[in-house]
């Protein structure tokens, strides 16, 4: 038992004497929280736009303000002809050009009906999406207001509640993803690049022939990184709480078992990968591909797993991320228990022992 | 000369050396293409809602078969009991609950208001957004409807002005959101395997202790660096174009745009990329640690890249802060050139720009390197 502990504790000075990536360690969980709390929204504010005005009437004109006013659009610039279009486009700073017709005010007051066209630069198709949205909106409301004598006899009003995150902000969705993110790659990468570094430089020999048994050595390898993990998932939910005002509805107690559970988890496919290579570089690029891409892609993280192709889904259904991240939303933002959660639980659980399995399986004692 | 041309031949035998290697260079490009160009949709389909009809009215039914005839929702469940409804959105088994209260179509003719609740599960603020957006444009649509049915006729005397709104999306008619992420592909791509191959492979020889060898010969500071950049530049640019045909055979993407200016922008970028990636290796001692610093640095620049979103959504600071990041100028570029065909002059700003970050990270990189241990 003194060997061990003496083993650990030389594992943690390996770890906390290296002050870059410990930085790293702690500066990321601090960057993604800010990048995905601020950075990475829908919101619109001064998209560049240009109006080419063939009519240049007060009603054009009124709109064209009503378009810059919302705060929504800034005018870029004042076409003349259809032939600068394309060119603004492909200059690829102005996003929208709204075109009134000749006449515009005109045919609005004598026929009642006029035409404006809204042609958008659609390379990126759901920004197009959105600011086509928000122009025809505000022309809408124009038109509405400058109709608002006439009120519908009979109304249907629909009340639309937002439960769970009624300010709509984006980390409410964010947070889950970002906590196994990381999880994911203090446990699993880095476990897996430390013990085949020690293969690497050739000290895993050094370690077989020490009185430690081979079970210690892995427990006393990974002890440190669950350390990290465990502050790092602290820190996330401590963020989350004072910066961006998310509370955890459900119990952290249980929260933070699951935590453990899917450090777990990680760790030991960081083991197994580690059994399986043998240099860094392969096992960095295996732990790329096969754990922070998939826990970023295919685990409903970013994008909703209902709306990939439906081989993706059944590839979802493999990932370990995708549960830990169920299980997230459900214990932080619904405040569900247990009950709710079970099933992912579980399965958690069952990949844990799965990869434990195969590790031990996989693990030699001796160098070839 | 010769020694450069000396150091990138030993290189280039390591690279192929190395079996493992070769797969992860040309496997990866297209695993990623697949996988993140379908995986990464922000398109928003198949919003599941569960209707609570307590009315059954003619009103009410002919209110929600509006919503069966969206393309964005999916009507998952019909049940009269809300708890059963609430319950299910807690599983996540819904993302919406339309509640018609009974006595709807009564209190709407009587009364000439009613009232129906939505409750839509907001985790996803987006989704949110629009399914509300959606709701209140589609009420007001069949409130006109509801008039014409229950009035028999419309009670509107002088008609209503009215702005005929006429849409297109110009180099993207059917909105086809994986036009858009294919190009962004590329750019993690290069960006990867540059970054990373580079790297890792000048800490590499710092862990293993073969750097001293080079270190004691005569070879200069900027011909090492040369030689340790140019194989790997040719490498990315390799895989730029294996990955732009897989691009065009898998997606059919457009290429509109020069594909000499495409690669050219690319050797640009890539010097940079490759520099930071030497930089970062310079700064460093174990792999482990070289590694971190550039995900982190890749990670926070993809983000920023306007890789997802549009970097016009971004606050203000944020878009100054972009215009240090180089990612962000070749992001641009790669779509402008391929998905609206821009040339030469509508690129030139991001172009210097990227020419500016070129000298300076390399300079920079070639400074850091010390032949000294």
């Amino acid at each position: 038992m003194k060997e061990f502990r003496g083993f650990v504790i030389k594992e943690f000075y390996h770890i906390f004497r290296d002050k870059r990536t410990m930085l790293v360690l702690f500066g990321m969980p601090l960057a993604m929280m800010l990048l995905f709390g601020f950075v990475i929204t829908n919101e619109i504010k001064d998209v560049n736009i240009a109006v080419l005005d063939r009519s240049k009437d007060e009603v054009t004109r009124d709109i064209t303000s009503r378009l810059v006013s919302s705060g929504y659009f800034k005018l870029y610039d004042n076409l003349n002809n259809d032939k600068e279009i394309g060119k603004v486009f492909r200059r690829g700073i102005v996003k929208e050009v709204v075109i009134f017709e000749p006449g515009f005010g005109r045919r609005l007051e004598k026929e009642r009906i006029a035409n404006i066209q809204i042609l958008a630069d659609a390379s990126d198709a759901n920004f197009a999406n959105l600011i086509t949205n928000y122009t025809s909106a505000i022309i809408r409301n124009y038109v509405n207001e400058t109709n608002h004598q006439q009120t519908f006899p009979y109304q249907i009003v629909p009340e639309v509640r937002m439960v769970y995150n009624p300010e709509l902000k984006g980390v409410y969705l964010f947070v889950p993803g970002i906590m196994a993110m990381i999880l994911m790659l203090i446990s699993a990468l880095m476990t897996s690049v430390s013990i085949v570094r020690e293969k690497e430089l050739g000290t895993m020999e050094v370690l077989l022939v020490s009185p430690l048994k081979p079970i210690q050595i892995i427990i006393g390898k990974v002890m440190p990184y669950v350390a990290l993990s465990f502050i790092n998932a602290i820190i996330i939910v401590i963020l989350g709480y004072w910066v961006f005002e998310l509370p955890v509805q459900g119990n952290i107690i249980l929260l933070m078992a699951e935590c453990l559970l899917f450090i777990m988890l990680a760790l030991s496919l960081g083991i197994l990968i580690s059994t399986a290579t043998e240099s860094q570089q392969i096992a960095m690029m295996l732990s790329m591909v096969a754990l922070v891409l998939p826990t970023i892609l295919l685990s409903g993280f970013i994008f909703p797993i209902e709306n990939m192709p439906k081989i993706l889904q059944w590839l979802c259904v493999l990932m370990p991320p995708k549960y830990f991240i169920i299980i997230l939303k459900n214990i932080m933002l619904k405040g569900t228990g247990l009950a709710y959660v079970w099933k992912e639980t579980l399965t958690m659980i069952g990949f844990t022992v799965f990869f434990i399995v195969m590790a031990s399986k996989k693990f030699k004692v001796r160098l070839e | 000369m010769r020694t450069i041309l000396y150091i990138i031949q030993k290189e280039f035998i390591q690279v192929f050396r190395n079996k493992a290697m070769l797969p992860i260079i040309f496997v990866i490009p297209i695993v990623q293409l697949i996988i993140l160009v379908n995986a990464a949709t922000m398109e928003i389909k198949h919003i599941r809602l569960a209707v609570v009809d307590k009315d059954l009215s003619q009103t009410s039914r002919k209110y929600i078969s509006k919503f069966n005839g969206s393309p964005f929702y999916v009507i998952d469940q019909y049940t009269f009991s809300m708890d059963e409804a609430e319950n299910e959105l807690k599983k996540g088994n819904i993302d919406a609950i339309i509640q018609i209260p009974s006595g709807f179509e009564r209190k709407l003719v009587r009364e000439s208001q009613s009232k129906i609740q939505v409750i839509v599960n907001a985790i996803n603020g987006v989704v949110a957004g629009i399914t509300n957006a959606y709701i209140q444009n589609m009420t007001i649509g069949y409130n006109i409807e509801v008039v014409t049915a229950i009035a028999g006729k419309p009670t509107i005397m002088n008609p209503p002005a009215d702005i005929n709104i006429n849409y297109s999306y110009w180099y993207n008619p059917q909105l086809n959101y994986k036009n858009f992420m294919v190009p962004a592909v590329l750019v993690i791509l290069v960006t990867l395997i540059g970054m990373f191959l580079s790297g890792l492979n000048l800490v590499r020889e710092k862990e293993l202790g073969t750097i001293e060898q080079i270190n004691v010969t005569p070879i200069r500071k900027y011909q090492f660096i040369a030689g340790k950049l140019i194989p790997f530049w040719v490498l990315a640019l390799t895989e730029l174009a294996f990955g732009l045909f897989v691009g065009k055979v898998l997606f059919n993407i457009p290429i509109l745009g020069s594909i000499w200016l495409l690669f050219g922008v690319a050797a640009i970028y890539l010097v940079v990329v490759l520099s930071i990636g030497l930089l970062i290796s310079t700064m460093t001692n174990t792999q482990q640690q070289a590694m971190f610093v550039m995900f982190f640095v890749m990670l926070v620049c993809i983000m920023m890249s306007g890789i997802f979103t549009a970097t016009e959504t971004m606050p203000g600071w944020a878009q100054r802060i972009d215009y240090l990041n180089p990612i962000y100028y070749f992001m641009r570029t790669v779509r402008m050139i391929l998905l609206k065909g821009s040339g030469f002059k509508d690129i030139i700003n991001e172009i210097i720009c990227l020419m500016v970050f070129a000298f300076a990270m390399l300079r920079m990189a070639i400074w850091r390197y010390k032949k000294t241990a």
